[in-house]
């Protein structure tokens, strides 16, 4: 790198005792047109126009947080009406302050936290798992065109196969084993992110390309800069998706193989089935439910935050 | 001076056989180094298609084109700015590409946007900006290329006229201090005369030059001007009567 020249000012000049006068000011000062920088400026105060006020934090969470909480009042009210009409016998049907006791006393128990524990390692690392095989897959077909026209639509109809269908053959493979849960569970997730990927990168637009290109973007350099950050929403749906279709393959998975000395959510709600135990059942229905809800929420909060960072939604 | 975009006797051809179109017949024009050359045409005269050759998106079907191994950068209608990097990130972004530290590379931005005007932006999101700071982001970044050449492909086409008024002015500015050579598309007659050295006038299906004015009022020139209007109806009779040449 060039060292900047050193300037020698009139005033440095007259400090160090030499003659101001044989130190002119830069002649290459330029007049400022201030007229036009007032113009351009004020047009872009003009365009840009006042901040919106957002309001409180804590009336902006009530405001998200009410409908909520009146549909959780809602079903529960039906719920409560069913169970006094005597529809079905309350040992079938409990009531729901009755589910409430039995979920209440559920989740103080260690066992139970044990059970979610060994649910959650499963369901995290085969959602990795078929991140990290999705992805693989979804760059390569990407890339090369042949194998796209080979297996692009497998992808979209994998997509649609119920994930239960897959358990025969896994358990055929792998016996009554851990493996056989996680082939099913990447089964049903990699292809959602392998599509999100695909389609993400099919969608770059144009124009973005072409700037790309007169940059002189090329190659690996292409990918890092442009096309892989331009296929990020598109990813992190790919994500969400895949996500919720892990979690279902993995309690079909944990209801159908029995992992013999694993005590993990399916088992005991099967367990609970098994004692003819409905609060106990609904009980664990109301947990998954919730740990589903809890993770997508965590999705869409990622997916919100990116969405406001590109501008794609309203502030 | 020197020739910095040779154009010679060019001709572009899309597909082949009877549904073969031709986009640009026989087009020969030079640039000088430093000139501000606009062209103009209707629909179908292939004025992008002659920005996208002379930018090496595209090739050529026959004839020669000689940018001498220059840097050329493009500018849309759209900013087509990068969402997923701040305004300062977008314009770093070419100098990144050419290998220029991350400290240099903060100073050089700040010092472009402070030429296109937009000092106290580096930070924001290109999506927090109105249009015509967005082509101005799009122009520091084009300037970052450090190209010899700036294509511009109707980028103020989408603005409203206020804007673009003053965005004239702004281009004319940072064209002369930064001792730009530009290549201006535009289907605007006034624009082309407000900007132009030359204003070089294509026919359309298939392209081809009809006439190159030189625009010769002096500098800093209003779009509403005596001069430029009057240019202006002499350039825009000879363009309609090559629209209406395609009545039958």
């Amino acid at each position: 790198m060039p060292a900047e020249p050193t300037k020698t000012t009139a005033t440095r000049a007259a400090i160090q005792g030499l003659d101001p006068g044989a130190f002119p000011p830069p002649a290459d000062l330029k007049p400022v047109d201030l007229a036009a920088a007032d113009r351009v400026s004020g047009l872009d105060a003009l365009e840009l126009g006042p901040k919106k006020e957002k309001g409180r934090l804590g009336l902006r969470i009530w405001n998200s947080t009410w409908p909520k909480l009146l549909a959780i009042a809602i079903v529960i009210a039906i719920w409560q009406v069913t169970v006094l009409s005597e529809w079905k016998p309350i040992y079938v049907l409990p009531a729901p302050l009755d589910v409430f006791t039995v979920l209440k006393d559920l989740i103080t128990t260690a066992d139970f936290w044990n059970g979610v524990r060994l649910t959650m390692t499963r369901a995290i690392t085969g959602f990795f798992l078929a991140v990290l095989i999705g992805t693989i897959i979804g760059a390569a077909v990407s890339r090369f065109a042949p194998l796209r026209a080979a297996i692009g639509s497998l992808i979209t109809g994998l997509q649609t196969m119920p994930s239960i269908m897959w358990f025969p053959l896994a358990i055929l493979l792998f016996q009554l084993g851990e493996s056989a849960i996680m082939f099913v569970v990447v089964l049903g997730a990699a292809p959602s992110v392998a599509n999100g990927l695909i389609s993400g990168i099919d969608y770059v637009p144009r124009t973005w390309l072409r700037v790309g290109q007169v940059m002189g973007m090329k190659g690996f350099a292409q990918y890092r800069h442009l096309i892989l950050p331009a296929s990020l929403p598109s990813f992190v749906s790919g994500l969400k998706q895949g996500w919720a279709f892990s979690w279902r393959s993995l309690m079909a998975g944990e209801l159908l193989v029995i992992v013999p000395g694993t005590v993990s959510v399916g088992v005991r709600m099967q367990n609970a089935r098994d004692l003819s135990d409905s609060a106990l059942v609904i009980s664990y229905i109301i947990v998954v439910l919730v740990i589903g809800i809890l993770i997508d929420q965590l999705f869409n909060f990622a997916d919100g935050k990116l969405r406001k960072r590109w501008g794609l939604t309203e502030p | 001076m020197s020739t910095v975009v040779r154009i010679d006797d060019v001709s572009k051809q899309y597909g082949s056989g009877s549904n073969a179109l031709l986009a640009l017949d026989h087009i020969s024009l030079d640039v000088e180094q430093g000139e501000f050359v606009c062209l103009l045409g209707a629909s179908g005269c292939g004025k992008s298609t002659l920005l996208s050759l002379v930018a090496g998106l595209d090739k050529i079907s026959s004839g020669t084109l000689d940018i001498g191994g220059r840097h050329v950068a493009l500018m849309f209608q759209e900013a087509a700015l990068f969402p997923w990097l701040s305004v300062a990130g977008n314009v770093e972004l070419p100098l990144r590409l050419q290998g220029i530290g991350r400290a240099e590379r903060k100073k050089r931005a700040l010092e472009l946007l402070d030429i296109v005007r937009l000092n106290g932006f580096a930070d924001k999101r290109p999506h927090e900006l109105s249009g015509g700071m967005r082509q101005r982001v799009a122009l520091a970044r084009a300037l970052a290329q450090n190209a010899d050449v700036l294509l511009m492909d109707e980028p103020f086409g989408a603005l409203d006229a206020m804007t673009r008024d003053i965005l004239h002015d702004e281009l004319e500015r940072i064209w002369r201090e930064q001792e730009l050579t530009v290549l201006f598309v535009t289907h605007n007659v006034r624009e082309a005369v407000r900007l132009g050295d030359r204003v070089v006038l294509l026919s359309s299906r298939p392209g081809r030059v009809i006439e190159d004015f030189k625009i010769g009022h002096p500098r800093p020139r209003r779009i509403d001007s005596p001069e430029v209007s009057g240019q202006a109806a002499e350039i825009t009779d000879r363009l309609r009567a090559e629209v209406a040449r395609h009545a039958s």
